[in-house]
Formats: structure tokens, sequence, C-alpha cells
């Protein structure tokens, strides 16, 4: 999140997988270091592993590794009603 | 549900407000532009926003470190006037405001490496905008109502998704600097006020305290053994210099 978008293969798709399930479980079990730990790991694997997008692309994402230094609060509160996202100042 | 499919489900939900609006995809394609740059300025004022509050912290941060140095001055003078008692009051001020001065330091270094990316962010944002500047006249003169509007709804989600992205990083680098800036506003007032009696009673515990308190202890009896030593053993006390004295108290 926050870094631009990269395409990735189905190989690093099925790591980053594997990394979120135990992200959830990190949530779960209150685990902030470790959550975030997992969730720098699962950037780094796009950064380096991933094809970054050009600027102009206006594809959409299929998904979106929140940001590293997310907190346990931040993550429960993106399972719950709006999430982490601000209103948008549009409306 | 994991953690990357839940972002993506928020961010994507936020953004269908915005391509909802209109029915005819011509007016939505312009609407949805004004808004895009609407939403550009809003993050580049965010963007400035933290820069000048980081710019801010870091002069602060300079200050402070100032007033290490005139402290340690301070507990000199005294010394060499035989007051004891006002070095270790300054010795005592100076190695509080290290204290903090070490955690700020490392924030803003933290702050820093965040807007370099916030500002990355918002020059792909200002490319997507362009490009979707340029896709909207292609879609108006070539494709029938129908399937403009299938092409509108993915162009304006991946605008929609950037912008989600970059307004939360702005908030969050917002946030950090508020809390920076609260508590090198309280350093500065421990530096002007020079009490120290609440000093480490903020959140932390009796026993963090206690730490606190022992290592800041030896950390000054170090401090005011190396003062005497420096000024020598013939450092007789002179006569009080007023200035000093006025400082110190």
């Amino acid at each position: 999140m926050g870094e631009g978008q990269y395409r990735v293969d189905d190989g690093l798709l099925a790591g980053l997988n594997e990394l979120d399930d135990e992200g959830i479980a990190a949530v779960e079990g209150g685990d902030e270091d470790r959550l975030r730990s997992l969730l720098e790991q699962m950037s780094e694997r796009v950064r380096s592993g991933g094809e970054p997008l050009d600027d102009g692309d206006l594809s959409p994402s299929d998904l979106i590794i929140p940001p590293s230094d997310l907190s346990l609060e931040e993550a429960k509160e993106l399972f719950s009603g709006d999430g982490l996202i601000p209103d948008l100042p549009a409306e | 549900m994991g953690l990357m499919s839940r972002a993506s489900t928020v961010v994507k939900a936020k953004f269908s407000k915005l391509i909802d609006r209109a029915e005819d995809p011509n007016v939505m394609l312009d609407y949805s532009y004004e808004k895009q740059l609407e939403l550009l300025q809003n993050v580049k004022r965010g963007v400035a926003d933290v820069v000048t509050a980081k710019k801010r912290l870091q002069l602060q941060t300079d200050q402070l470190e100032g007033s290490v140095v005139k402290l340690e001055t301070q507990a000199r003078t005294a010394l060499t006037s035989g007051r004891e008692d006002l070095a270790r009051v300054a010795l005592e001020r100076k190695s509080a405001v290290q204290q903090q001065l070490q955690g700020l330091d490392t924030q803003v270094q933290g702050l820093e490496a965040q807007q370099e990316k916030l500002v990355a962010s918002e020059r792909q944002l200002s490319a997507k905008i362009e490009s979707f500047r340029s896709q909207k006249e292609v879609i108006k003169a070539q494709y029938s109502a129908a399937e403009a509007q299938v092409r509108i709804g993915e162009a304006a989600s991946g605008i929609g998704e950037q912008m989600a992205d970059t307004g939360l990083a702005i908030q969050r680098a917002r946030d950090k600097t508020e809390q920076m800036t609260a508590r090198a506003a309280a350093v500065e007032e421990l530096v002007e006020a020079g009490t120290l009696d609440d000093f480490t009673s903020d959140g932390s515990t009796q026993l963090d305290r206690e730490l606190a308190a022992l290592a800041s202890q030896s950390e000054v009896d170090t401090d005011l053994a190396r003062l005497k030593a420096e000024l020598g053993p013939g450092a007789a006390p002179k006569e009080l210099d007023p200035a000093a004295k006025g400082t110190a108290q």
C-alpha cells in the first residue's frame, strides 16, 4: 500500500497467501511485531519479485498489501465497519 | 478473509461511491475527472503539510541540541563557581533532554522515509489522472454507452485505489507528525520551565520510572565527575557569575 502497483506471478502469489494466513494468525494472537514483520516480508517479495506497473496504467489491483507499520488496532479496524481508509473528501 | 483481500475490499468500497454518480457515461467521465483533480489538490496539500511539520521538528531538534550544549556550559560555570548543586541541576536537565531527543531523532528520520514514499505516490497519482484524462476522450469517441460504462468503471476504480491509498498514507504521516510535535513541545517546555518532577511520569510504570531515575542519576554523577576532573583540583570557588546563576536556577 502506498508504494505503487506490481504484477505478480502465481508462484509469488501463493507465497503471499501463506504469509497472509500467518498474518491473520498474528492478528488473532495479538502479536504486533510478528504482524509487521510478515507485512514487510510481503511487501518486500512484491518489490523484488513483481513487475512494476507503468505509472499511467489504470488497472485496478486484485489485492492490496496493508502498510507494513500497521498496528494491531488498525488491523482490527480493517476487519470491522469502514476499515482503515479515511472517507474521501469528495462527498 | 485475508489481510490483503480485506484491504482491497475496503479500498474498492470507498471508491465505488464516486463512480456510481451519473447515468450518462460522458457526464460521469467529466465529473470523475473533476473529482480526481480536486482530490489530487488535497493530496498535494497533505504532502506539503507533512513536509512543513517535519522541517519544523528538525528545527526544534536542532534547538534542543543547542540547549544540551548550553546546559553543559552552565554546569561547567556552576562548578567553577563552586556550586555543585547548580551543576547537578543543569546536568540532570541535560540528561532528561538528551533522553527525549534520542527518540525524537529516530522518529524524524522515519518521517523522512515516509515523506519520500508520499511524494512518489503523489507523482503516480498525477500520472494516472493524466492517463485517465486522455483515455476518457477515447472512451467518449469510440464506445457505446454500455461499453463505456464498463471501461470507465475499470479506469476509475484503478485511480480510486491510488487515491484511497495515498489518502491513507498522508493521514498516517499526519498522525505521526502530530504525536512528534506534541513530544517536541513537551521537551521544549521542560527546557524552558526547568522542572523535571513529572518528567518520567507519562505512561511509564513505577519500575520504569525508578530505572530511568537510576540511569539518569548515574549519568549525572559520571558527568559531574568528568567536569570536576576536567577543571582540575585547583578549581577553587571563584566569584559567582550572576548570569550563570540566573539561568541555571
